[in-house]
């Protein structure tokens, strides 16, 4: 009755083996011509900021070679060096201007990527075309993904040299403004963990992208993710990359971080944290000022409790170890944004159309 | 060599059944129409064959033995889906050099030569073209691919009979001219009858009718007798019954060599006549192959 040729009881597939796939460059110019605008925003704002990097920190530079040049160290003249330098205080100081390039990267360049290509429907052309959807988004997340670390690993390298000043060994002596290199926010910009930062924020809005297929609700998600992830990681993680050193007292060596103080008695672990109002009101009211006359206190409340038998410790990440955690908190975020552009890319191979 | 051959294939979406036991061999060399309401499991066969998609059960071949969305199958279909997406801010002239790059062919002075004879310029925005212009760019874009397959997901449902004129033209010279085979989705059924030479019909994610029109309309008839006798009719060949209060048309399947009873009259069948009469019965299936169809029990048919 009609055409329909007989079918086999089970159809033979064909594999692919005899086409070669087409050359990864015919991507090179569709990932500009589909994404010159961001890739444009991401050079303007990196050029921005390494600009105002540029011209402020050739000032900052020129203040610090005058302070440590001048001698001798104690007259009138270096100290009034020494305070120029301690004095300039601009928008660039905090350094929280640099967090949140990789957060808007992630979210401007990221996210609409395929949450885009979704929303406009226009997946369906570009996952038919003979290139192939999955290399078609390996292609593209490569490519924007090397874009952004060059971008803003070039911004970082900057930025470490600006800050350069505030780390160096001698500062102290000199009375010079000194920086703990530890520090959140610092430490994201400088160093191999700011290009980091930047390919995490990029592969978290990707795979936002794909997730949520909407663009504005992933841009909010990358952001709100990144934000959440910085925050978490600086407040409490990256204290944690090494065990901490301990030591007895609540003085640290140079500019090290602490992360936990506390005080025993007998072995036993009182109290954390600085000794607290109880403990001071119990044993050594006095000295710390809370006798019932009130007043400045007399003698010194630590010594005081330690007469008491009270012990004090603290814990601490010293600032020599800023490689290392440099370099581990670069190698898990590497780990982290290959391991998220791989989920992605499985997502759009897996066809979940 | 068949163009997309499915086998016992089917598609869900969490519990939902988009496509269900669906067997299917389009040979090549047909503009096929596949026809069906919404929700029919349309749109879902038309992406799995391009591989937009992957099948929940069943296998789905294309191109005589490729599996869909590999690098062959993809290669060899051009595909316009539903809306024809393109690239808003992209030119004309960047949507075409987009396409040159993704693709192993690409036909550039067939698709300038279009474009100038459609009237599009090449420096216009995507998005800024009329919904007929931005179809014809799609379907340009597809067929300077030199693909071996066009399919078509609802291409002119958003146009005006002028566009959707034009839009039809430019697919049946493809076919008649460069032997493209075709297969698209459509509402429109006074199209059909003008550029189908293959019918596939869908209703509830399965498939009701799959044929050449040809053979399609050779074995069925419309039945005009009293209405009071329809109801005697061997009801397991009658597809549709359209009743007035003294006389009924029965669509029947039978060919013109078949006994007409008593009192009753016979005749042919027009194309949308009959397409009509298959999307009125979501139920009734007329299968050939290896699909029990008008043998099997009429309750499990209408399930």
């Amino acid at each position: 009755m009609t055409a329909l040729t007989t079918m086999s009881a089970s159809t033979l597939v064909k594999e692919s083996a005899d086409l070669r796939p087409l050359p990864w460059r015919r991507m090179a110019w569709v990932t500009w011509r589909q994404h010159r605008t961001p890739l444009i925003g991401v050079v303007a704002l990196t050029g921005a900021l390494a600009l105002c990097l540029l011209i402020v920190g050739l000032q900052l530079h020129h203040a610090y070679a005058a302070a440590i040049a001048c001698h001798p160290a104690n007259s009138a003249a270096c100290t009034a060096t020494v305070a120029h330098f301690n004095g300039i205080g601009n928008f660039l100081t905090n350094g929280l201007l640099f967090l949140v390039v990789p957060p808007l990267i992630g979210a401007f360049v990221g996210a609409p990527l395929l949450a885009r290509e979704f929303e406009a429907g226009t997946f369906r052309y570009a996952w038919s075309q003979g290139f192939g959807r999955w290399r078609w988004t390996l292609a593209k997340l490569v490519a924007l993904g090397v874009v952004v670390a060059v971008a803003s690993g070039t911004l970082s390298v900057l930025a470490s040299w600006y800050y350069r000043p505030y780390f160096a060994s001698g500062n102290q002596s000199l009375s010079l403004t000194t920086f703990n290199p530890l520090n959140p926010v610092l430490f994201e910009q400088r160093g191999v963990a700011f290009a980091a930062w930047t390919l995490a924020a990029f592969a978290i809005g990707a795979l936002a992208g794909v997730l949520i297929r909407r663009v504005v609700p992933a841009i909010v998600t990358t952001l709100a993710v990144c934000g959440a992830l910085t925050f978490a990681t600086g407040g409490w993680l990256r204290m944690h990359y090494l065990t901490p050193l301990v030591t007895r007292g609540l003085n640290v060596p140079g500019a090290s971080r602490i992360v936990s103080q506390w005080g025993s008695r007998g072995g036993r672990v009182v109290f954390t944290g600085p000794p607290t109002f109880p403990i001071y009101q119990q044993y050594c009211p006095a000295q710390a000022g809370l006798g019932k006359g009130g007043g400045a206190g007399s003698g010194n409340p630590l010594q005081c409790l330690a007469q008491h038998g009270f012990t004090f410790w603290t814990s601490y990440q010293p600032a020599s170890r800023f490689w290392a955690f440099q370099w581990i908190e670069g190698g898990w975020l590497l780990a982290l944004s290959v391991l998220l552009l791989a989920v992605t890319v499985w997502l759009v191979r897996r066809r979940a159309v | 060599m068949n163009i997309i051959e499915t086998h016992s294939l089917g598609k869900s979406y969490g519990t939902t059944k988009a496509l269900h036991d669906c067997n299917l061999a389009i040979p090549e060399g047909h503009v096929a129409a596949l026809v069906g309401p919404n929700g029919a499991g349309k749109s879902t066969l038309l992406n799995l064959a391009v591989g937009l998609a992957a099948p929940t059960s069943g296998e789905l071949s294309v191109l005589g033995g490729y599996r869909a969305g590999s690098l062959p199958a993809l290669d060899g279909i051009g595909f316009v889906a539903q809306d024809t997406p393109l690239y808003k801010n992209l030119s004309a002239a960047d949507m075409l050099h987009l396409t040159r790059n993704l693709n192993r062919h690409f036909d550039q002075a067939y698709a300038e030569a279009r474009l100038a004879e459609l009237g599009i310029p090449q420096k216009r925005k995507a998005g800024k073209l009329s919904g007929g212009q931005q179809a014809q760019l799609a379907l340009t874009l597809a067929l300077a691919r030199r693909p071996r397959l066009l399919v078509l997901d609802e291409p002119v449902a958003m146009l005006d009979p002028i566009a959707r004129h034009d839009f039809m033209a430019t697919v049946l010279t493809a076919a008649t001219d460069d032997g493209v085979s075709v297969l698209l989705s459509s509402h429109v059924l006074a199209e059909l009858e003008r550029v189908a030479d293959y019918l596939i019909m869908m209703s509830l994610g399965r498939i009701q009718v799959a044929g050449e029109v040809d053979d399609l309309l050779a074995g069925h008839r419309v039945l005009t007798g009293p209405t009071a006798e329809a109801g005697r009719y061997d009801e397991r060949t009658v597809v549709h019954v359209r009743g007035g209060d003294a006389q009924a048309h029965l669509l029947v399947r039978s060919t013109a060599d078949d006994p007409v009873p008593r009192g009753w009259e016979a005749h042919p069948v027009g194309l949308e006549e009959l397409a009509l009469a298959y999307l009125r019965e979501p139920g009734a299936a007329a299968l050939p192959g290896p699909v029990p169809s008008w043998d099997a029990d009429p309750a499990e048919m209408t399930r």
